[in-house]
């Protein structure tokens, strides 16, 4: 069960939710199902193509997924997804 | 950046005490700061913060750049107006302000707005740039002209209860570059689907949590000290009171700074973010395909949307109806075969052809590429040019 982290600006597609605990073997498998149960997150995560946004960003743990094996980078039990879209606030 | 020979009056000494004691610290770091100039692109939430703390550091020279007028709704979080300031331009009730706390430190101010025309000539002038501006565009303006000039870019962003802090281009003393916005964020988020601070709101303390952190950064950037946030980057929920440090790397296919860049300079940012909308394409001849059909006798329609006296001048034979008039003429327009619609270079033409399309559902209209001009350089060179 991989906990997922909602960033702010996604939480108000999550029922507020900031942790989401997934039951999931893959990046892949973790995106799915989240945007199964929240499917207003889809778009907001993936592109036209399923590909995770490019202003979006996944680390698993400490490490992001592109320095991993993108999407098939596996996923354990304790690991702590975060989902980091760009934000552009400074004012 | 010479700094061996910066000197300090008793004043000063006593001022920057609590620095120089720091065995890590020292005289040194402080020299450092007083060489140093560094740029502060946008005062408002994080900018205030970076600014005073900097100028109470002793920063020798502070550039501020910012085109905005302190507004009431600023003075919840930009600590560095107060009621007096509203109405003013920021950067000069930001001067004010910190030449208040520091009269010892240089402020330049550029009341303007960051683009890619003075970026360039701007950062050139500085060592480092703190990035606290509030839109995609100029993040990426700010990346990008720090790429080109080679200066390191502090970069911190708010939103809501969130804020997230790195250290961009920063070369260490081995030589290698580390990662910079591109490497992190290769796009940015269509308009709209991220709100902006003044359309999602900020809670007003995050900015100065933020900001503190991006002056701590700057702070270590100009002196060398400790490990900076180079590589990895740093964000922070105020509402779970999380903290997360992650590691980011250089892409090879970084358009800016990788194996083979394609930016080599300042592009159109707004366009980039596609904060300008493309409009939709309309069909093209060129010259030598409408001298093919001339040649050829095909049947179509020449109209012309230039005026009366630039018809007099040269002409290519076609209907006169001038732009202004040519949706009222509506009428004069074949539906059934293909019409040419030209003017001078093919501007007004295209303006023309949108008109109607969109009005009166045309779908058999081409737009002369290049206008009559390219025609007579290429086709027609005998022809008068004007």
């Amino acid at each position: 069960m991989a906990t997922v982290i909602i960033p702010t600006p996604l939480r108000k597609f999550t029922n507020n939710t900031a942790k989401i605990d997934i039951n999931a073997e893959t990046i892949e498998e973790t995106v799915r199902e989240l945007t199964l149960n929240f499917p207003d997150l889809k778009k907001h995560l993936l592109d036209e193509k399923g590909q995770i946004r490019s202003f979006i960003n996944i680390f698993v743990g400490d490490n992001d997924i592109r320095d991993l094996q993108q999407e098939k980078t596996s996923v354990k039990k304790d690991t702590l997804i975060s989902i980091v879209p760009a934000i552009a606030g400074g004012r | 950046m010479n700094y061996s020979a910066i000197q300090f009056s008793k004043e000063e000494l006593a001022r920057y005490n609590r620095h120089i004691i720091i065995p890590e610290f020292g005289l040194e770091s402080q020299q450092k700061l007083k060489a140093a100039k560094v740029l502060v692109v946008g005062s408002g939430g994080l900018g205030s913060p970076v600014l005073l703390y900097l100028a109470a550091a002793g920063v020798g020279t502070l550039g501020i750049i910012d085109f905005d007028v302190v507004d009431d709704s600023n003075l919840q979080r930009q600590i560095l107006f107060g009621v007096e300031s509203v109405g003013i331009p920021k950067v000069e009730a930001a001067k004010k302000r910190l030449q208040a706390l520091n009269p010892h430190i240089k402020i330049q101010l550029y009341n303007a707005q960051l683009t890619s025309k003075n970026a360039l000539d701007i950062i050139r002038e500085y060592d480092v740039v703190a990035d606290g501006t509030d839109n995609f565009p100029t993040r990426y303006l700010v990346n990008d002209a720090c790429v080109l000039t080679g200066k390191p870019n502090v970069y911190a962003s708010i939103f809501q209860f969130e804020g997230q802090v790195s250290v961009f281009n920063y070369t260490k003393k081995n030589g290698e570059t580390g990662p910079d916005y591109r490497d992190l964020y290769p796009t940015p988020p269509p308009p709209g689907l991220v709100p902006s601070c003044a359309e999602g709101g900020v809670l007003g303390v995050l900015p100065g949590i933020i900001g503190s952190m991006q002056a701590s950064e700057t702070i270590k950037v100009i002196t060398g000290i400790g490990e900076t946030l180079s590589g990895r980057f740093f964000i922070f929920d105020a509402l779970n009171f999380e903290t997360r440090t992650f590691k980011i790397s250089k892409r090879t296919d970084n358009p800016i700074s990788g194996k083979n860049p394609t930016i080599k300079e300042l592009i159109d940012y707004e366009q980039f973010c596609g904060m300008r909308i493309v409009e939709k394409p309309i069909k093209e001849i060129s010259v030598k395909d409408l001298y093919d059909w001339q040649v050829k006798g095909e049947k179509f329609q020449i109209i012309d949307v230039r005026e009366p006296h630039e018809y007099e001048i040269v002409n290519l034979g076609g209907e006169l109806i001038p732009l202004a008039t040519v949706t009222a003429n509506a009428d004069r327009i074949d539906r059934d075969k293909k019409v040419v619609v030209h003017c001078k270079m093919g501007g007004r033409s295209a303006k023309a052809i949108r008109e109607l399309e969109e009005k009166y559902g045309f779908d058999n209209l081409y737009n002369l590429k290049g206008g009559i001009l390219a025609y007579i350089d290429e086709v027609k060179p005998e022809l008068t040019k004007y």
